[in-house]
């Protein structure tokens, strides 16, 4: 690895002199997100390097309690934010679905991929098991959270439609049937749309951060295909979960629709 | 074949007792915002009441299977929906949800003329006017051949002409079927002309129950 050039300190300068440079022109057009961008440019630092140093620490003192505790961590963060990210209000129910759906969905392609896939040893080992933790749940995350808005809103908006389905003997699951096909469409589109463009229109990120580190584009290649089979396994599984059990918590034991401030 | 007793909905409904029975045409009347349509969504257990209990055919409601029920008494929303796709689908579409065998085009055919819905089963169920789309939604809840029809106000968007005459023919069909029909109906000379029983409501309680 002697060709990887090791950035020096005055190179990170520069990239926020550019930041800088960047921050001039946008105050000079006007534009009012000079502290957005000073915000986030900020905090993007703060926590890698925070992050940087956790792994350091993680990766010298291996153990799976560390690893377990990471994903722990993950998951929370994950589901924590997909509560905030979905602007409809969210039954305790449903809430409780989401987490479930996360936890097993992406708990579950994890260890195959860990296991079965890349068969690593041991396999609670943070350099493969921490950044392959956080692609799957990173998007598993923003897949549910589509799916999430799209069954709320579909089951809101047309609940005339599923009441006058109820009414004419249908169950829960016939009357939700197009709303919940919906949901799952909308959730695992971008991960479909970003596989079509891989490689032509971008290359991922991924790829992109192993070539740089001096990684063989082939080896980087085969890391990505994997990882992207393991990415759209576990954005489908969790988002099958999710809408499966999801349709389930706008209806009562007694199959009425069971949606509050509704009129009719 | 329906008895109330003592059944109260929130502060909506409150109705001592009630008898509607089988194999007769029974019209539900009564002022806007009376709680005709809640007491229709009772019956059909789109909704609990809070207190009392409702029979059908001496079984408590609350002890039979909702979709079962709904499948024998099939209720027609006071606004029609209408599903995605033809005319044609829009028919099917309650035997589908109710799981009974589909029928063929001829026998769809003779649903529509029953209806006076004049549009090709091929014809995209979105573009039918408002009138149009409360005959369709009629017509898909005949097809289903339940045992009792609830109706909420199924000619409400027709003319008054085309409103008798559909009205007669469905009182005519019931009668032949031997089938049980509950409407609710702001006309009175609907209610005057075909009804057996005419349960009058006003805030939420039975006024008084006319038979003949
Ligand atoms: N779930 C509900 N929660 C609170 N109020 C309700 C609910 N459902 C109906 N209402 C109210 O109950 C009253 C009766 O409503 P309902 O729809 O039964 O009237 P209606 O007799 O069918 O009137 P219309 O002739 O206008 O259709 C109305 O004031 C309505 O706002
Ligand atoms: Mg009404």
């Amino acid at each position: 690895m002697d060709k990887v050039i090791n950035l020096q300190i005055w190179q990170i300068a520069a990239a926020y002199i550019f930041i800088i440079i960047l921050l001039f022109i946008v105050k000079l057009r006007g534009i009012p997100r000079e502290k957005e961008i000073l915000i986030s440019s900020t905090r993007m630092t703060l926590q890698l390097i925070l992050t940087g140093y956790i792994l350091v620490y993680l990766f010298q003192n291996i153990h799976p309690v560390f690893t377990i505790i990471v994903i722990g961590i993950m998951e929370l963060f994950a589901i924590y934010n997909i509560f905030k990210r979905v602007k409809v209000k969210l039954s305790q129910k449903i809430k409780r679905i989401i987490t479930i759906s996360m936890v097993l969905g992406t708990t579950s392609s994890l260890l195959y991929f860990i296991v079965v896939v890349i068969n690593l040893s041991p396999w609670y080992d943070p350099r493969y098991f921490i950044p392959i933790a956080g692609m799957l749940i990173g998007n598993s995350m923003t897949g549910i959270s589509l799916g999430v808005s799209r069954l709320v809103d579909g089951m809101t908006a047309q609940k005339h439609l599923i009441e006058s389905a109820l009414m004419l003997g249908a169950t829960p699951k016939m009357a939700s049937k197009e709303i919940v096909n919906n949901a799952f469409d909308s959730a695992i589109l971008p991960t479909i749309n970003s596989m079509v463009g891989m490689g032509i229109v971008f290359l991922p990120g991924m790829m992109t951060g192993q070539i740089l580190s001096g990684v063989s584009p082939v080896t980087a290649i085969e890391y990505q295909i994997t990882i992207m089979l393991g990415i759209l396994g576990s954005v489908t599984l969790t988002v099958i979960l999710f809408v499966q059990l999801g349709y389930k918590t706008f209806f009562n034991e007694q199959q009425q629709l069971d949606i509050h401030n509704w009129e009719f | 074949m329906f008895q109330l007793k003592n059944v109260k909905y929130k502060n909506i409904l409150d109705i001592k007792q009630l008898s509607i029975p089988a194999n007769k045409i029974t019209c539900v009347v009564g002022e806007s915002g009376s709680g005709k349509t809640t007491l229709l969504r009772l019956l059909n257990k789109m909704i609990n009441c809070t207190e009392g209990e409702i029979f059908y055919n001496n079984n408590a409601i609350s002890t039979i299977n909702s979709i079962e029920l709904r499948r024998k008494v099939v209720m027609l929303p006071q606004v029609p929906a209408i599903f995605s796709g033809t005319v044609r689908d829009n028919l099917l579409i309650g035997l589908k949800f109710a799981e009974k065998p589909l029928v063929d085009d001829e026998k769809l055919s003779e649903v529509l003329n029953m209806v006076h819905l004049d549009k090709p089963l091929d014809e995209d169920a979105d573009k039918l006017s408002g009138g149009e789309k409360q005959k369709l939604a009629l017509g898909r809840v005949v097809l289903m051949d339940p045992e009792i029809f609830l109706l909420d106000e199924p000619s409400s968007a027709l003319d008054e002409d085309t409103e008798q005459i559909i009205i007669e023919k469905l009182v005519h069909y019931t009668k032949k079927t031997n089938k049980t029909l509950i409407m609710v109906t702001h006309s009175r000379k609907i209610a005057r002309t075909y009804a057996d029983n005419i349960i009058q409501i006003k805030n939420g309680k039975v006024l008084n129950q006319k038979g003949e």
